[in-house]
């Protein structure tokens, strides 16, 4: 049930009636969620065919595009949330999607697994890179291009003039306030341009 | 369905005392809002799906019947012959009701055509069938650019459009390939200025010509190559003789076969003048013209209809890019849009074959709208009580 959990805390990032733009929308689940419960508007993007399948499915509106080409379809504060959930760490160009994120809404929710939650650590003292639940994938075949933590990510998020609004870690479906970066798995921002 | 009042076209002329030919698949329902029409392009019909009586299935056959995609178990499904084509509908062939003509064919006289107003024409034809917003529009290629049009002309007649493989407008390249298919037509010396039809004479060489440079564009690369490839005609009859005839003036590579049959095909049942007629509304068709250009302007007036999208990878003849175009537009006006880039490798064409990609989306997008109207408290009732 922690994912349902999760969705359920991040959806509770986004404002009432917030037009809302999810990168990486997967199968629609959240915009349902959140056009459902929080009568949010907005679109996904999604670059897998069986992504936009299954949102269509849900009457969800999806864009079916490549992230790696930017968001040149979308205007400067378009919207009032971008979220980029479980996404950040495929794409190649990590920063500048951040910035196009910050560019197109108002709000950026983003979230991905934190490499620096303890048992990674334990496993990478130990002489092996981790295999876990949110990061389930040996080395050589990970589509995880850009690991990184949820200490790193605040120092991304200052050099891009990112004011961060609220962040926690994810752990089992429950908010970690304290030392996300060492007792959660995933990391969770929020955050606006300056 | 024959139309006393004249239709008034984008020249300034006027279509007087025309006829409509329309083919109808499933059942409206009482509350009328189960209707969807269905565009067609370039070379086809009204006749969408189902076997003609001469046994011919309809061009659309695979996307819409019961059980397809577009099911028309739930969905009143019509097709409508646009004015100005070889079908049936009224065009170059049909008499000229002008008396200097003395019961002549129109020929080269038949009134220039745009997309808006096969879609006039088309938004009366739906008005005496008794419905007054359509559930949806769905047409692909020049079809699309009708689906569109419909939500820039009568944007509160229709609930959804879908629009595929389809551009904004036509690029100079796209136009290019049209007008060496006109010169083909024009310049065949049995073309008669139009006027063939009164010499007794079909310009078949020309239209076999354009019909060939036609489906090249169809065609992508990767699928002409795998179809064809270098193969002749010499190997393929004798492997063990020689690789080729050395012929200039003959059929050399299979490929050269291909397009022949293709053009001979066509030149026996579509009309010369309906080609250029067809094709000159292609190239008029540009929605952002009025507005300086500015698609998102252009289709302010539509941003509470809602849209599908979909274009091909290896459609070079109406390319992804210009589908995003459309797709950009929308989104500027904040309104509900899908949009699909399926990966296939047929070229334009994919949009008349069956990929489940591609067929999937279709399918899933018509399920709402059907679900969506079936969860409407039925009028019905109010109809019974009404009366």
């Amino acid at each position: 049930m922690s994912e349902r959990a999760d969705l359920e805390i991040i959806a509770s990032l986004v404002p009432q009636g917030a037009r809302v733009l999810d990168l990486g929308c997967g199968n629609g689940e959240l915009l349902a969620h959140l056009r459902e419960h929080r009568g949010c508007t907005g679109y996904g993007i999604e670059l897998a065919d069986e992504g936009v399948l299954a949102s269509t499915r849900r009457g969800v509106n999806v864009i079916q595009l490549n992230l790696e080409e930017g968001l040149a379809l979308f205007d400067d504060r378009s919207f009032d949330v971008v979220l980029q959930l479980d996404t950040l760490q495929h794409l190649r160009n990590t920063e500048r999607m951040l910035r196009e994120t910050a560019r197109v809404g108002r709000i950026g929710i983003v979230s991905f697994p934190n490499f620096a939650h303890w048992p990674n650590r334990v496993s990478v003292a130990l002489g092996r890179m981790p295999v876990t639940r949110t990061l389930p994938y040996e080395w050589y075949d990970t589509p995880n291009i850009r690991v990184g933590t949820h200490a790193d990510f605040e120092v991304l998020a200052r050099k891009n003039g990112l004011h961060i609004l609220e962040s926690f870690g994810l752990q089992k479906g429950r908010v970690v306030r304290h030392l996300p970066n060492l007792r959660a798995s995933m990391a969770v921002f929020k955050f606006e341009r300056t | 369905m024959h139309f006393a009042e004249p239709l008034h076209l984008a020249s300034g002329a006027q279509l007087r005392d025309y006829t409509l030919v329309y083919e109808t698949y499933g059942t409206l329902n009482a509350a009328r809002d189960n209707a969807v029409l269905v565009c067609h392009a370039l070379n086809a019909s009204h006749h969408v799906a189902g076997l003609s009586p001469q046994g011919d299935a309809g061009w659309w056959d695979n996307l819409v019947g019961p059980g397809k995609p577009l099911d028309t178990t739930r969905f009143f499904v019509i097709g409508v012959n646009n004015p100005g084509s070889c079908f049936g509908s009224t065009g170059p062939a049909s008499p000229n009701p002008d008396p200097a003509a003395e019961g002549r064919a129109y020929g080269a006289d038949f009134p220039v055509v745009t997309v808006e107003d096969w879609v006039d024409a088309q938004a009366r034809l739906v008005a005496r069938l008794g419905i007054t917003r359509l559930a949806g529009v769905v047409g692909g290629s020049l079809g699309g650019m009708q689906a569109l049009a419909w939500t820039l002309r009568f944007p509160e007649r229709v609930a959804h459009c879908v629009a595929v493989a389809t551009a904004p407008n036509l690029s100079a390249q796209n136009i290019a390939f049209n007008e060496v298919a006109r010169r083909a037509i024009a310049t065949d010396p049995d073309f008669h200025a139009g006027h063939y039809g009164a010499h007794g004479v079909i310009p078949r060489r020309g239209l076999r010509v354009a019909r060939m440079i036609g489906h090249i564009t169809y065609l992508s690369d990767d699928s002409m190559e795998a179809r064809f490839g270098r193969a002749t005609r010499a190997a393929d009859e004798d492997p063990d003789g020689p690789p080729f005839a050395y012929t200039t003036q003959d059929i050399e590579f299979q490929v050269e076969s291909y397009l022949r049959y293709q053009g001979d095909k066509f030149s026996e049942y579509f009309d010369a003048n309906t080609y250029l007629l067809i094709t000159r509304a292609l190239d008029y068709f540009d929605p952002a013209r009025v507005h300086g250009g500015d698609l998102s302007a252009a289709f302010e007036i539509a941003r509470d209809c809602r849209f599908l999208v979909v274009s091909f990878t290896t459609d070079w003849r109406f390319a992804p890019q210009r589908s995003r175009e459309i797709v950009k537009a929308l989104v500027d006006n904040r309104a509900e849009v899908s949009y699909a880039e399926i990966d296939a490798p047929h070229g334009h064409d994919a949009f008349l074959l069956e990929d489940p990609r591609y067929h999937g989306v279709m399918r899933a997008y018509f399920e709402n709208m059907a679900r969506e109207i079936e969860a409407r408290p039925t009028a019905a009732s109010e109809v019974r009580y009404a009366t």
